[in-house]
């Protein structure tokens, strides 16, 4: 699996759009804080941008390295190796290579404009971690759908469907629901719905650590109890990593009765 | 050397191999023709465990290689695309497949052979379609392994190389190996073929020399009595 993780990442480095990622946020984050002159709005506007940004990049591509790379799959599904072995070594070089882009993109300007000297640093590390954590969740998505969907449109299709599900639509129908049962105490059913999304979760995650809580009212003191507490973090953290075990299993699962 | 019992694969609706039994012993050169759909690939690629069959068992050398992978070292497979990762040279893709597989590589020779050396700097994205198949064949060659699986080796190729891959096929039969081909070039097969094993709607329609065949149809040209087998 190592050595298929060191090819597929060997080409991701050397194609294009690894470049163009990693430059975006390298200028969204030299931008950003020249803008902003503060490093803890920089932090709050990245997050809306990453939030949205790395979930969609993700799966665009998780989805586009797997149909493209197909016929080169073949090539290695004759050779002496695993099948999970393949697929594994596929998905952790993408994601490695996408979280590589962001964390350097970012990281490099905000330490150029002080980050060590600021006490930023524990958010901005929060924001990375959990950019790290989208890109993983998302390209695990990805490739499920992949997986299951033979014609490569319906494929991208499908893909661009569900971020928009989680990125957008899950929020309206959070937001309506709310409104409807406003008479109830909301606070667990909140918080449940919010570990259903990983998005959502990742950022009430943030927003809870910058401490705008007050801004949420009710819900966000019921929230704020429970992420602000280090056992609220431990949570979150693990249900972020589920978000990655569950759709990296139903690969492995998946593979074992898929034909090329 | 391959055994195959009541094999059966569809996909959904569509059956694709119906309660095949088929045995290839060892050495030699067998022809596995067939019209268009009649499984010739499905059951090549039940042999690499690229597809899963439904029913039935494969093995080879008497050992079952139904969910394993590693009897794929003695097995050398050329595919039908030849379609690599564009970002990629051929010499840092012929390293890589030789990275991949534990055993020893003579590229070399076979370098040399299809005159691919001027190419060997050049990223696989730039190369025609027959010098692609040429580097496919390098790759699928330079191992030395008692089972080679050709899905159809001719594909884009020049007279020239046409004749370098018949000579090396040859060489290659004299060392005794198994050698699997599809095809759909039937001078190609007349020309390099011991034994022809031709599926028609997922089973074994017959299985024989291709003087058996001509014999059977009362053809002379291995290209009619082809035809006349799958209008009968």
């Amino acid at each position: 699996m190592l050595k298929i993780l060191k090819y597929s990442i060997y080409d991701l480095l050397r194609s294009r759009w690894s470049y163009v990622y990693f430059l975006f946020y390298l200028l969204l984050g030299f931008v950003l804080l020249f803008l902003n002159n503060d490093v803890n709005k920089a932090v709050i506007t990245l997050m809306n941008v990453i939030i949205v940004l790395t979930p969609l990049i993700g799966t665009i591509f998780g989805i586009m390295y797997f149909y493209n790379s197909k016929e080169f799959t073949e090539l290695l599904l004759a050779q002496p190796i695993k099948r999970s072995n393949i697929f594994m070594g596929q998905y952790v070089g993408i994601s490695l290579s996408l979280t590589l882009s962001l964390v350097l993109g970012l990281g490099i300007p905000f330490i150029v404009y002080g980050l060590f000297r600021s006490a930023a640093i524990f958010d901005f590390t929060l924001l990375l971690v959990v950019a790290s954590f989208l890109n993983f969740i998302f390209v695990a998505l990805a490739y499920n759908i992949a997986l299951s969907t033979e014609n490569k449109i319906k494929g991208f299709g499908y893909a661009i469907l569900m971020w928009l599900f989680l990125a957008v639509v899950y929020d309206g129908l959070f937001l309506i629901s709310l409104i409807a049962f406003n008479d109830y105490p909301l606070g667990k059913f909140s918080l449940i719905a919010t570990m259903f999304n990983p998005i959502d979760l990742s950022r009430i995650l943030i927003l809870l650590k910058l401490d705008f809580s007050a801004l949420l009212g009710y819900t966000g003191a019921v929230f704020k109890e429970f992420f602000g507490t280090a056992f609220g973090m431990v949570m979150s953290m693990l249900v972020l990593s589920l978000w990655v075990i569950l759709p990296v299993l139903n690969i492995n699962r998946k593979l074992r009765k898929k034909d090329f | 050397m391959i055994n195959i019992t009541n094999l059966s694969k569809s996909f959904g609706k569509l059956s694709v191999l119906e309660n095949l039994d088929l045995e290839i012993k060892e050495g030699g050169i067998f022809a596995i023709l067939g019209p268009n759909g009649s499984g010739k690939t499905t059951l090549i690629k039940c042999l690499l465990g690229m597809v899963i069959p439904d029913k039935g068992t494969i093995s080879i050398n008497d050992k079952s290689i139904l969910k394993k992978w590693d009897y794929r070292n003695e097995l050398n497979y050329l595919p039908q695309i030849a379609n690599f990762p564009a970002n990629l040279s051929v010499n840092e893709l012929i390293d890589m497949v030789k990275d991949l597989r534990p055993k020893t590589a003579n590229e070399t020779e076979l370098i040399a052979h299809f005159g691919l050396e001027p190419f060997l700097k050049k990223k696989l994205g730039h190369l025609s379609g027959g010098t692609k198949q040429k580097v496919n064949i390098v790759l699928t060659f330079m191992f030395d392994s008692q089972l080679i699986i050709l899905d159809e080796p001719t594909t884009g190729l020049d007279p020239v190389s046409l004749i370098h891959l018949k000579e090396l096929i040859r060489r290659e039969k004299e060392k005794g190996k198994t050698i699997l081909i599809t095809s759909h070039i039937m001078s190609f097969v007349d020309d390099t073929a011991d034994e022809i094993v031709f599926l028609l709607d997922g089973k074994i329609y017959f299985k024989g020399s291709v003087s058996q065949l001509k014999e059977r149809t009362k053809e002379t040209n291995l290209e009619n009595a082809i035809a006349k087998l799958i209008t009968e």
